[in-house]
């Protein structure tokens, strides 16, 4: 976020020289000398998407730090699930919690995962260049950096590795899908009860499949990296449903984000004591 | 019904030019080139325009309308207010030689660059066999009508002149990705694609995609999943040891030398 403001304030200042020698305004090209003419609010979809992304990484941020507030019985928050260490509140425990040595938030064992996983996603790097990078800020619209080298350093030469974020995400929706089954028990441990909390981690379990399975490394993995489908009729089949669910990619990333926050955020108003689990049966 | 339009077109050469003002007739469903075509016969005769089908399917009249890439004969006039000023420049990623019209050499440079449709050698040109669902991905990249919007659109060229000599642009990274798809094809690009071609400029912003007239999904289609089979080869260690172990059934070979844009 520091770098975004640091952007802005640079894109004031760099962006006449930028323009001037390297970009639209370079040497044998018209010389029109504006950033953009284009006549649109160009600025409203990544200023829209800075926000809600800070907002997403300013929770998040407080919810991991914090060690706190992420279990009441049935329900673990998604950010704390596996929890892993043994200070994980008595409950939440996953395999034992075998992890004595650490001594931060729980979270943090297993919240890296899911950072790796939207940070190196084809969308979410749309996104953040987009609105935080600038880089476009929008289409024809000049970018106020003097040099770009793209994604072939480090460490964005990284994003090239997304398809491991993607499987350490797929055990992830695993162990989330479990807590959903969990939680069709009640406070005291009984099956066969619903409340809010359940139709809540249910719901973010489902959405978290769909956007993980609709991931562009899905799509080569089922069957895009083949050439000939026609031998292949089966990983034809998984690469055009998931070739169907990936061009809903972008809305997915933004739903199952969603679904995370008020997951959690309901589970943390149940262990703070703040409200009460609104139980169906 | 009729109306006075205003207009801003862009006038000049290689040396310099500037934006003038034209107030010119608009009559119900006519598009933007009509109305430089108007201009030309009534108000600008040297005015210079490249154009050839009006029908959105030459690729020759790109050019940007309010600031974004459009083909000028499939813009309706219908799509602005009629107290809207419409202002035409030539694209802005390629030199100018007057006017509305851009010197577009960069793309004929890249697209010798990319090694040939290389079929089996053994395989005399009446005999291809292809099944439809191995030849459909890559036909929806067939699509193209070379009106470069793409390419011009790419902030990767477009703000960066100097990454022209090391960056194809999404129009030939796409036809890279086409190749890489097809079922009779036994050159392996993805090495090129790296080295010669700059797939790694792509940042996925995916402004192709949002100007591309024949509204082929270059993004998602073709880049990302080229970027994802180079990712199978060069950067995933699991795959490349796994491909080890593994006889290569469609024995690509590498890619031939193509001449190179000039430096
Ligand atoms: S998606 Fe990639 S190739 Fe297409 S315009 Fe953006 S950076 Fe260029
Ligand atoms: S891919 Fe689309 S935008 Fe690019 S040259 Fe072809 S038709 Fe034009
Ligand atoms: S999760 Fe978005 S592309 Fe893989
Ligand atoms: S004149 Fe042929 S595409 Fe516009």
């Amino acid at each position: 976020m520091a770098d975004s403001a640091h952007n802005l304030s640079n894109a004031a200042r760099g962006w006449e020289s930028a323009m001037a020698t390297t970009g639209i305004e370079a040497p044998g090209r018209a010389q029109i000398g504006a950033k953009t003419l284009r006549t649109d609010a160009w600025w409203i979809a990544p200023l829209l998407t800075f926000l809600a992304l800070t907002a997403f990484v300013v929770y998040s941020a407080w919810r991991v730090f914090s060690g706190k507030y992420y279990f009441y019985e049935p329900y673990i928050s998604v950010y704390y699930s596996p929890c892993l260490s043994t200070s994980c509140v008595p409950g939440s425990e996953f395999a034992g919690s075998p992890i004595s040595w650490w001594k931060m938030s729980p979270a943090l064992l297993v919240a890296w995962i899911p950072l790796a996983f939207r940070f190196t996603c084809y969308y979410y790097r749309k996104a953040y260049f987009r609105s935080f990078w600038l880089s476009p800020p929008a289409c024809a619209v000049a970018e106020p950096h003097g040099k770009y080298t793209g994604e072939r350093r480090l460490p964005l030469i990284l994003n090239n590795l997304h398809r491991y974020a993607f499987y350490l995400g797929l055990v992830l929706n695993v162990i989330l899908t479990w807590d959903a089954i969990l939680a069709f028990r009640n406070h005291n441990g009984e099956w066969g009860h619903m409340g809010l909390g359940t139709v809540f981690l249910t719901v973010n379990a489902a959405c978290l499949w769909l956007y993980s399975l609709s991931c562009h490394s899905c799509r080569n993995a089922v069957g895009g990296r083949i050439t000939h489908f026609s031998k292949h009729p089966v990983r034809y089949q998984m690469w055009t449903l998931v070739s169907k669910l990936n061009s809903r990619h972008m809305m997915w990333a933004w739903i199952s984000l969603c679904t995370v926050v008020v997951a959690d955020f309901y589970v943390y108003l149940l262990a703070s004591g703040r409200v009460s689990d609104l139980t169906f049966f | 019904m009729g109306y006075t339009a205003k207009f801003k077109v862009w006038r000049g050469d290689d040396t310099g030019g500037g934006i003038e003002d034209f107030n010119v007739d608009v009559n119900e469903g006519e598009v933007v080139l009509d109305i430089i075509h108007r201009l030309q016969a009534t108000q600008a005769p040297d005015l210079a325009v490249r154009w050839n089908c009006k029908a959105g399917k030459c690729g020759s009249c790109s050019a940007e309308v309010n600031g974004k890439p459009r083909l000028m004969c499939m813009t309706r006039m219908s799509t602005f207010t009629e107290d809207e000023t419409i202002t035409i420049t030539p694209m802005r990623t390629f030199p100018v030689i007057r006017d509305l019209v851009t010197d577009v050499s960069y793309n004929y440079e890249k697209a010798r660059m990319v090694p040939a449709f290389a079929p089996p050698a053994d395989l005399a040109p009446g005999d291809y066999r292809m099944a439809q669902i191995d030849v459909e991905r890559s036909q929806e990249f067939r699509k193209c009508i070379e009106c470069f919007m793409c390419n011009n659109v790419c902030h990767a060229v477009r703000d960066h002149e100097e990454n022209k000599t090391t960056f194809s642009g999404p129009r030939f990274l796409m036809r890279i990705a086409e190749l890489d798809m097809h079922p009779l094809d036994t050159v392996d690009r993805r090495e090129v694609a790296v080295e010669d071609h700059g797939v790694g400029y792509c940042n996925i912003t995916k402004c192709c995609t949002e100007v591309c007239p024949e509204h082929i999904k270059i993004t998602d289609n073709a880049i990302i999943p080229l970027k994802e089979r180079i990712a199978d080869k060069k950067y995933d260690p699991i795959f490349s040891i796994a491909s080890l172990f593994k006889r290569n059934k469609q024995g690509r070979q590498a890619a031939p030398d193509t001449p190179h844009a000039t430096k």
